[in-house]
């Protein structure tokens, strides 16, 4: 679909959050000067074509404790991949899944994951876990943590024509 | 802040997702077996606590447009700071962190095109003399966190 003037004016008024009032679809209605009726219609028609992924809840990991956290990186068969990375992308540990293209010969690994955990000894063990998940399918794998943050910016809509 | 039980079903089952409704907040509520005054104190308590980072639409952002790639970099120890500083003067690097491998600096590349993404990875090439790796997302598996209930 392709977003107009409407969609990027509601994009930039919910992209910071919805407000915690009983009706915030209508109170964002009214600063847009639209119906929350053409409101929904237009959030319905994004979510039904993928550019609103869902509309939910991000928990802070390091606010519930979870402060460990490393990317594991799974060498598995290609034919696998698609249905074994949805099992892995279900581990409630698993904050995000993804298949990505090796780099070969330096980078075997076609599954990247992350794993979160209260300790790195819990996310050692979480990763045992998804070895054995994994099992044959997976011919090699590795973890890199974080040791520092180079650079951190939030990714920024636009403003103009797309 | 301490989390009890109901807090963490909130946030479990808000992490699922949020109903498009008049009245959301009353329609969650009432799955949950909570108020809906309850469940929006909690809410506003939860993000004051920072337990919740963002709450409302997630946009897919090569979706409004824009290309997307995670980048990775091996870098020998002494030439790390200055690499660092070369490639985070990219506007174009959104995360950049360090990492536990040969390929020690692993960054995002936000761009306008995908012909952009190539663009820019070339460019740190020729200024800091290091290869830079492209790994691109094939597929996404959905995700979700969920916490001990």
């Amino acid at each position: 679909m392709t977003l107009d003037a409407t969609d990027r004016a509601i994009i930039a008024a919910t992209q910071s959050g919805l407000p915690l009032v009983p009706h915030p679809y209508a109170a964002i209605a009214a600063d847009l000067g639209m119906t929350e009726g053409v409101l929904c219609d237009r959030l319905r028609a994004m979510q039904a074509s993928g550019i609103i992924r869902r509309i939910a809840v991000a928990p802070n990991h390091y606010a519930l404790g979870m402060t460990a956290n490393g990317m594991s990186v799974w060498d598995v068969d290609d034919a696998q991949v698609a249905e074994l990375g949805q099992k892995v992308g279900d581990l409630a540990f698993v904050s995000h899944c993804y298949e990505r293209p090796r780099a070969l010969p330096e980078w075997p690994y076609n599954l990247f994951a992350m794993l979160h955990g209260t300790s790195r000894e819990e996310v050692e063990a979480l990763r045992l876990q998804v070895a054995d998940l994994l099992g044959d399918a997976c011919a090699g794998h590795d973890i890199l943590y974080s040791t520092r943050i180079l650079k951190k910016t939030g990714l920024r809509l636009r403003s103009g024509k797309g | 802040m301490i989390l009890d039980a109901t807090d963490r079903a909130i946030l479990n089952q808000l992490q699922e997702g949020f109903p498009i409704d008049p009245a959301p907040f009353a329609v969650v509520a009432a799955d949950l077996g909570i108020t809906e005054t309850d469940l929006i104190a909690r809410l506003e308590a939860m993000k004051t606590a920072r337990v919740i980072t963002r709450f409302g639409p997630f946009y897919d952002a090569a979706a409004m447009g824009g290309a997307f790639c995670l980048c990775a970099m091996a870098i020998p120890p002494g030439e790390f700071d200055a690499v660092t500083a070369k490639v985070n003067a990219h506007p174009e690097v959104a995360h950049n962190y360090e990492r536990t491998h040969r390929l020690n600096m692993w960054f995002v590349l936000a761009t306008e095109t995908k012909e952009g993404i190539e663009e820019v990875a070339r460019r740190i090439e020729v200024e800091t003399g290091h290869r830079v790796l492209l790994f691109p997302k094939l597929q996404e598996f959905f995700i979700r966190f969920r916490v001990a209930a």
